[in-house]
């Protein structure tokens, strides 16, 4: 009914925090804007991908599941271009029903594409530290 | 049906953003990320409604089935135009400057 509402207010709030994130990260390095290069105790240059780069992928995936998911519930009748804008809302019956459905489905949604983005995380760390013990190798080989 | 099309719309952009990869001068990505978003919400969505209907869910009428198949294509559609704005937009190669002020010298 208005299940796409949850993942969508949550994608307002990454992008806020990856704007914050950003400003933050500019000022810690204002140089180097998509990779942040910091130097360790030994030296060792470390690529590592900034965390306003990485929550704008949450905020992508969100913001555009809920788009298409915005267009099926205008398919379906469920949103009106009018005032309460959501079907539903116009009687407590059915709003009582929307809001159980935002409750668990749109928590479901919401929750299981966190869940996935944790896995990219995940993934993106593994492949940080592979890539910053190739360079340290090549660099003790030279 | 609307899963489906929309599962096998990212997995497809997902190839073509590989296939291209470092470089997303056709700003792939944006298909990527939508139409992988949507899958993941429509699959919660299924998976309620599998919990409601029990084995029905995958006995679906052919009206339903022709509902939501017309829905998905829609859907790619709607895209599939909100890709071209965002690539028009940015215009990462530059070719709508230069096609705007080809005459400017």
């Amino acid at each position: 009914m208005a299940c796409f509402l949850v993942p969508a207010a949550e994608a307002i709030v990454t992008a806020a925090a990856a704007n914050i994130a950003k400003n933050r990260e500019k000022k810690i390095s204002p140089v180097c804007e998509n990779a942040e290069i910091s130097v360790n105790k030994e030296e060792a240059k470390q690529y590592k991908i900034p965390f306003s780069r990485k929550l704008r992928w949450l905020t992508n995936l969100l913001l555009g599941g809920s788009v298409l998911l915005l267009f099926e519930h205008i398919w379906h009748g469920e949103i009106a271009p009018y005032f309460p804008f959501l079907t539903a809302a116009s009687n407590p019956q059915d709003a009582a029903e929307m809001l159980y459905e935002m409750g668990t489905a749109g928590v479901a949604m919401a929750l299981l594409t966190t869940a996935i983005w944790g896995v990219m995380l995940l993934v993106a760390h593994i492949a940080e530290r592979k890539s910053n013990a190739c360079e340290r190798a090549e660099g003790n080989i030279q | 049906m609307t899963l489906l099309l929309s599962v096998f719309a990212a997995v497809i952009s997902t190839a073509v953003w590989y296939k291209n990869a470092p470089d997303d001068k056709m700003k792939v990505g944006v298909l990527c990320w939508m139409f992988w978003g949507a899958s993941i919400m429509w699959f919660v969505d299924a998976v309620f409604e599998y919990i409601e209907l029990g084995s029905e869910f995958f006995k679906p009428s052919p009206a339903d089935m022709l509902n939501d198949a017309y829905l998905g294509l829609s859907v790619i559609a709607l895209a599939l135009v909100i890709w071209v704005v965002v690539l028009l937009i940015k215009d990462p190669k530059g070719s709508v400057r230069a096609a705007l002020f080809k005459n400017k010298k």
